[in-house]
C-alpha cells in the first residue's frame, strides 16, 4: 500500500486549512484585496491576453516601391465588337404599328407600344401647344421652381383616375420604382419579393440594404411558407418584430413573364401577416382590366387596400417618365425622401401634356378600346398556340408575350435567325435584352407585342411568317 | 437644321458692350470667409428653440390636444409604422414652418423673368390653394445658365418638326428599337463639342450616374452575351475604389454605393488629403486580404452648385497619372456654361480632355433640355453600351429633346464670336462675374470660385433662409435657398444661378433688392469686403 495518509496527517492538514482561512479574517483589508487583485492578473495573464502582433512599420522606400510597383486593371474589359448592343439597327421616322427598315415598312410587333399611341396627331398636337407655352426643359427640380403647372394637373389626373388621393411623377421610367422601393424600406425591413421582376425593381431592392426574401415566381405557397418562416422569428423576439417594416413588391402583369400575378390570394395575406403591397404596373396599366386600370380591376379588388400603385408612363401612354399614386400618407413621403424624385429635374412639360392627353383618350374610349386589347391578345395567343414547335409564355389576355422554340432547341443563336428571316419579311419582333447579372435570368425568348390596331390579317400573316421561320431555322 | 444669321439681333444682348469675351486667367483663389462667431451663436439658438417648439407641438398632437395635421394610415391598426416619429420630425417641426418657401409652381418658361402660380396656405403650409393669379418674377433661381429656355425661335420651330416627324418616344430600349438617327446625329455633334472619341446619351442625369458607375467599377462587368455563350462572365471586378469628393451630388453617391466598391470620402477640393488617401490606398492594400486594388477611380464634379466652388482640375490630372487612377468628371452644371468656348472645366483650364478618362455632363442646365451623356475614349463607350442597366432596360431619349440638344450644340460650336453661341457664352461669363464682385462689395458673404455662374451668399439661420426668400419674392424676384439637410447645419444659404439671358438692369434691380433685404436681415458683414453703399459698388 504505498504512501498512505495516516489519520494523523489528515487532521493536521485540515488544521491548518483551518488556521488558514482563520488568518484570513484577521488580515488587514488591503492584503486580501492585493492577494485577489494577483490571483486575478495571473488568471487573466495565462488565458486571456491576446498574443499582440508585433507591428513593423513600413519605411519610406518600401512605400514608394508598392506605389511604383501597383498597376490597375484597365478601365473596362474589352468587348466583343459582334456584341448585339453595338450592332443595332438605327430606324428613322416614327416607330409606331409600322416602323420603316432600309427603305420598307414593317409591322412592328417589338416596342412597348400597345395602344398605338406614337404618332397620335391628337397627342403630338398638345404638345406642340406645351412647346409654344413652356419650352422644352423645366430647368430645375421639383424643388426649386421645376414644378409647372402642367405636372400638377397630371398628377391629379392620374390620381382620379386610379380613384386614389395622390400621385406623384417622374422623370424617368427606369427610376419610378428604383427610387420608391429605397424610400421606404431601409436596412433593417424586410422585402418579400417575386423572383421574376425586372431589373428596375432589383437595383430599387439593391438599393434599398433590405433583407431580401425571394420567392419563387408567381408561386403563393413559397410565399406562404417565407411569411410563416418570418413569423416563427417574429415570436421569438416581439419586440424587435416591432420596428421591422415588411413589404410585398411584385408586378401587375410581369414583363418577363407575360403572366398576372395571383393578386386576391395576396391582398388576403396582407392582413394576415400585416406587410404593405407595392405593385408595379408598368406593363398591366393601360392593357388590362375593363377600363385599363390595371390589375386591380381585373380581380376586382379596392384600391385602398394596394398600398402603393407604381407605373410608367412610356409604355401604354406612350409619353417618357413613371408615376405612382395611392393615399397621400404614402404618396407624400416621396417628395422628401425619392432620390430620384427630390434630385433630378423634373419632367420635360411637353411629355407631361402628353401624357394628360393619352388619359383623355383612354377615358374617352374606355370600354371598348381595352375589350378589344383583351380579345385581340387572346386571339394571337390562340394563334400562337397552334403553331408546332413554338412554346408561348403568358397569360392568354396579355398582350405581351414570350416565344420561345420548343424542346431544347431554344437558343439565342437560332431566336435570332428567326428574327432576321422575320424581317425580310416585312415583320419587326425582337428577342428580349437582359444584362447577365439579372437575379433569375429568364431563358431567351422572343417578346412579341401587341399592337393593338393590328388587324387580324396582319395577327395571320405574323403566324405564318413564324411558322416558316420556324422551319428554315430547324431545318 | 436652321442656322441662325449673322445679323440675328435677341433682345437679351442690347448691352452688347458687355458681351465681349472676358479675357480668361483660370483663377486658383476661392475665398471662404470664416463664419463669424455671432451668427453661428444665433443658428444654434435658432434650432434650439425649434427644436423646444417642435418637442412641446408633439407632445400636444400625441395628447391629442391639438389635431394632427396631415395624412393618417388607411390599414387597420397591427402594420408596423410606416415612418419613425423621430425620422420625420424635422419635416414636421421645421421644413413645414418654411414649406412655402419650396416647391413652388409656375406657369411659363422657366427663362430670364417667371410666372409664379400665387398660392396661399389657410393652415400655416400644410395645404396650398391657388388664387389663380400670377407673379411675374426676374427669375435667379432656374439653371439656365445660356438662356436656351424658350417657347419661341428657331430651336423650337425645329422641335416641334421633330415632334411631327419622330413622334414622342419610341417606346423601345437603347438595345432593342429605340436607337433613332437622332440619337447617333446627338452622340456624334457631342463628341465633336467635348473633343473626344465617343459619346452616349441617356434620358435622365440622374440615371446616368446612379445606373453606369455600378457598370465602371462594379463587382461584376459583364459584357459578353454572345451568340454562341449564353452566361460567360468574363471579369469579377471586386475590389475596385472610388475615391470621392465630400459633396459629390447624391445621384454619384448612389452610383458609387451601387457598385459595391469601397468608397472613402475626401474632403472638398483638399488636394493634399485626397494625395493622402490614395498614397495608403495603395500600399495598404483592399481591407482586410491586403490584395492590390484593382482599380482606383476619382469622383469629382466640375462645378459644386452648393458651394460654387470648381474642381482644381490640374491638380487632380496631375494626381491621378501619377497614381495611375482614373478621373470621373461630372460637369452638370459646368457644361456649357464654364470656358472660353462653352466645353466645361476642361476647357477652362485648358487642360487636355483626353486626360480626364470619364467625362459625364447633364443636358438639363445649360442646354434646357433633360437627360444625360458620357463621353471618352471609344472602347469606354462601347463597353458602357453593352452593360449599361439603362442602355438595356430605360427607354431611350425622346425625339424633340434630342432635338434641343443638337440644335445648341451646332450653334455653340459655332466659333464665330459675331454669332448667338459665342455671344452667349460671354454674356454668360460677363453675368457671372458682374454679380459676384458687386454682391461681395456689398458686403454679403459669398462663397465659391470668381468664375462660376451659380454664386451663393451665405444667410446661415433657417429663419433668415425664409426671410430672405419671401421678401424677394415681395419684390418681384425669384431666388433658391437652401439650409440643412442639403448644407450643414449652420451654412443656410442663398443660391443665385446667372443666366445669359438676364440683362445688365435686370441684375441691377435684383442687387438693389439684394441690398434692402440684406440690410433688413442684417446679412451684409462681410469682414473681407465691409459693406459699401449701392451706388458705390458700380465700378
Amino acid at each position: 500500500m504505498g504512501s498512505s495518509m495516516t489519520r494523523g496527517d489528515i487532521e493536521s492538514l485540515a488544521t491548518d486549512f483551518y488556521d488558514l482561512l482563520e488568518s484570513f479574517k484577521h488580515a488587514p483589508f488591503y492584503h486580501i484585496s492585493f492577494e485577489i487583485f494577483l490571483v486575478l492578473a495571473v488568471i487573466w495573464l495565462v488565458f486571456f491576453r491576446k498574443p499582440r502582433a508585433i507591428e513593423k512599420k513600413l519605411t519610406e522606400r518600401e512605400k514608394q516601391e508598392l506605389i511604383d510597383e501597383w498597376q490597375p486593371e484597365p478601365l473596362v474589359p474589352p468587348v466583343d465588337p459582334n456584341h448585339p448592343a453595338l450592332n443595332v439597327r438605327v430606324l428613322d421616322g416614327i416607330v409606331g404599328k409600322t416602323v420603316e427598315i432600309d427603305g420598307k415598312k414593317s409591322l412592328n410587333f417589338a416596342t412597348f407600344n400597345f395602344l398605338n399611341f406614337v404618332g397620335n396627331s391628337r397627342i403630338s398636337e398638345k404638345a406642340i401647344q406645351a412647346v409654344q407655352k413652356y419650352g422644352v426643359g423645366s430647368c430645375g427640380p421639383r424643388g426649386f421652381y421645376g414644378t409647372i403647372d402642367i405636372h400638377l394637373e397630371l398628377e391629379e389626373r392620374l390620381a382620379k383616375f386610379f380613384n386614389c388621393e395622390e400621385g406623384i411623377i417622374y422623370s424617368y421610367g427606369f427610376s419610378t420604382i428604383a427610387s420608391i422601393i429605397p424610400a421606404y424600406s431601409k436596412r433593417n425591413d424586410i422585402l418579400f419579393v417575386d423572383e421574376g421582376v425586372h431589373y428596375a425593381i432589383q437595383k430599387g431592392v439593391e438599393a434599398s440594404r433590405s433583407h431580401v426574401k425571394w420567392f419563387k415566381h408567381n408561386d403563393i405557397q413559397d410565399l406562404e411558407r417565407l411569411l410563416a418562416e418570418q413569423e416563427v422569428l417574429d415570436k421569438k423576439n416581439p419586440k424587435k418584430a416591432r420596428t421591422i417594416r415588411r413589404f410585398l413588391i411584385i408586378e401587375g402583369l410581369y414583363v418577363n413573364y407575360g403572366d398576372i400575378c395571383p393578386l386576391p390570394r395576396m391582398v388576403e395575406l396582407k392582413y394576415k401577416y400585416k406587410y404593405r403591397i407595392f405593385i408595379d404596373e408598368s406593363v398591366s396599366f393601360g392593357t388590362i382590366g375593363q377600363t385599363g386600370r390595371g390589375v386591380t380591376e381585373y380581380y376586382d379588388i379596392d384600391r385602398q387596400k394596394i398600398d402603393l400603385i407604381s407605373s410608367s408612363l412610356e409604355y401604354s401612354i406612350g409619353s417618357i417618365g413613371g408615376f405612382a399614386v395611392g393615399s397621400s400618407f404614402v404618396v407624400d413621403h416621396q417628395r422628401l425622401s425619392a432620390q430620384g424624385y427630390c434630385f433630378s429635374a423634373s419632367l420635360p412639360p411637353l411629355l407631361a401634356a402628353a401624357a394628360i392627353e393619352a388619359l383623355n383618350i383612354m377615358e374617352e374610349q374606355s370600354t371598348p378600346l381595352f375589350e378589344t386589347i383583351m380579345s385581340k391578345s387572346k386571339r394571337l395567343h390562340k394563334k400562337l398556340l397552334s403553331i408546332k414547335g413554338y412554346s408561348v409564355m403568358g397569360d392568354e389576355i396579355s398582350p405581351l408575350k414570350h416565344l420561345r422554340l420548343a424542346n431544347a432547341l431554344n437558343t439565342i443563336g437560332r431566336l435570332e435567325e428567326i428574327v432576321q428571316f422575320a424581317q425580310t419579311r416585312d415583320i419587326t419582333i425582337t428577342v428580349a435584352r437582359y444584362l447577365t447579372d439579372e437575379h433569375l435570368l429568364p431563358e431567351p425568348s422572343i417578346r412579341l407585342i401587341l399592337n393593338v390596331e393590328m388587324t387580324d390579317e396582319e395577327l395571320e400573316f405574323l403566324c405564318t411568317v413564324l411558322q416558316e421561320a420556324l422551319v428554315k431555322v430547324t431545318s | 437644321m436652321a442656322k441662325t444669321s449673322a445679323h440675328q439681333k435677341n433682345k437679351s444682348y442690347s448691352n452688347a458692350v458687355y458681351a465681349t469675351p472676358v479675357s480668361e486667367h483660370p483663377s486658383l483663389d476661392e475665398v471662404y470667409e470664416v463664419t463669424p462667431f455671432s451668427e453661428a451663436f444665433w443658428t444654434y439658438l435658432n434650432y434650439v428653440i425649434l427644436n423646444i417648439f417642435g418637442w412641446f407641438r408633439d407632445l400636444l398632437r400625441n395628447a391629442r390636444i391639438e389635431n394632427r395635421k396631415g395624412s393618417a394610415e388607411n390599414n387597420p391598426p397591427g402594420f408596423v409604422p410606416l415612418y419613425q416619429s423621430y425620422e420625420s420630425f424635422y419635416t414636421r417641426n421645421v421644413y413645414q414652418r418654411i414649406a412655402d418657401c419650396f416647391n413652388r409652381p409656375i406657369g411659363s418658361v422657366p427663362g430670364a423673368t417667371l410666372d409664379l402660380l400665387e398660392r396661399v396656405t389657410d393652415d400655416y403650409n400644410w395645404s396650398f390653394r391657388f388664387t389663380g393669379g400670377k407673379v411675374k418674377t426676374i427669375n435667379l433661381a432656374s439653371y439656365n445658365y445660356l438662356g436656351f429656355a424658350n417657347n419661341s425661335g428657331p430651336i423650337a420651330e425645329n422641335v416641334i418638326n421633330s415632334i411631327k416627324t419622330s413622334g414622342l418616344t419610341a417606346a423601345s430600349t437603347t438595345q432593342e428599337f429605340g436607337t433613332l438617327t437622332q440619337h447617333r446625329k446627338l452622340e456624334s455633334l457631342l463628341a465633336e463639342y467635348l473633343g473626344t472619341e465617343d459619346a452616349i446619351a441617356f434620358g435622365m442625369g440622374f440615371a446616368t450616374n446612379a445606373l453606369n458607375i455600378p457598370t465602371l467599377v462594379g463587382k461584376k462587368n459583364d459584357s459578353f452575351q454572345s451568340l454562341a455563350i449564353n452566361k460567360t462572365k468574363l471579369l469579377y471586378l471586386k475590389g475596385c475604389l472610388i475615391l470621392s469628393d465630400e459633396l459629390n451630388h447624391a445621384s454619384l453617391v448612389l452610383g458609387a454605393r451601387l457598385s459595391g466598391a469601397v468608397i472613402k470620402v475626401y474632403k472638398h477640393n483638399d488636394m493634399n488629403h485626397l494625395e493622402r488617401l490614395l498614397r495608403e490606398s495603395i500600399i495598404s492594400g483592399q481591407p482586410r486580404t491586403h490584395r492590390m486594388w484593382k482599380k482606383i477611380l476619382i469622383i469629382v464634379e466640375g462645378v459644386y452648385s452648393m458651394e460654387g466652388s470648381l474642381c482644381k482640375l490640374p491638380e487632380l490630372i496631375e494626381l491621378k497619372k501619377k497614381y495611375r487612377a482614373y478621373l470621373y468628371l461630372d460637369e452638370a452644371h459646368s457644361i456649357g456654361a464654364m470656358g472660353l468656348r462653352g466645353r466645361g472645366v476642361v476647357d477652362y483650364w485648358k487642360c487636355d480632355v483626353n486626360d480626364v478618362d470619364i467625362l459625364m455632363g447633364t443636358f438639363t442646365k445649360s442646354f434646357a433640355a433633360a437627360g444625360g451623356y458620357i463621353a471618352g475614349k471609344k472602347d469606354l463607350i462601347d463597353h458602357i453600351r453593352v452593360t449599361s442597366h439603362s442602355a438595356a432596360y430605360a427607354t431611350s431619349m425622346s425625339p424633340p429633346v434630342v432635338e434641343q440638344i443638337v440644335s445648341v450644340l451646332n450653334l455653340l460650336l459655332d466659333n464665330d464670336e459675331e454669332h448667338e453661341g459665342r455671344q452667349r457664352i460671354n454674356q454668360l461669363a460677363w453675368n457671372a462675374r458682374y454679380f459676384r464682385q458687386r454682391l461681395t462689395k456689398m458686403g454679403f458673404i459669398v462663397y465659391g470660385h470668381p468664375h462660376s455662374p451659380v454664386v451663393p451668399a451665405l444667410l446661415y439661420s433657417p429663419s433668415k433662409i425664409a426671410a430672405f426668400n419671401r421678401e424677394m419674392l415681395k419684390r418681384g424676384v425669384a431666388v433658391v435657398t437652401v439650409g440643412f439637410p442639403a448644407t450643414p447645419l449652420v451654412l443656410g444659404r442663398v443660391r443665385f444661378c446667372l443666366s445669359a439671358s438676364h440683362t445688365k438692369e435686370m441684375l441691377d434691380e435684383v442687387l438693389k433688392h439684394a441690398e434692402e433685404v440684406g440690410d433688413l436681415l442684417n446679412m451684409r458683414k462681410s469682414k473681407l469686403n465691409p459693406k459699401r453703399p449701392f451706388h458705390e459698388t458700380e465700378s
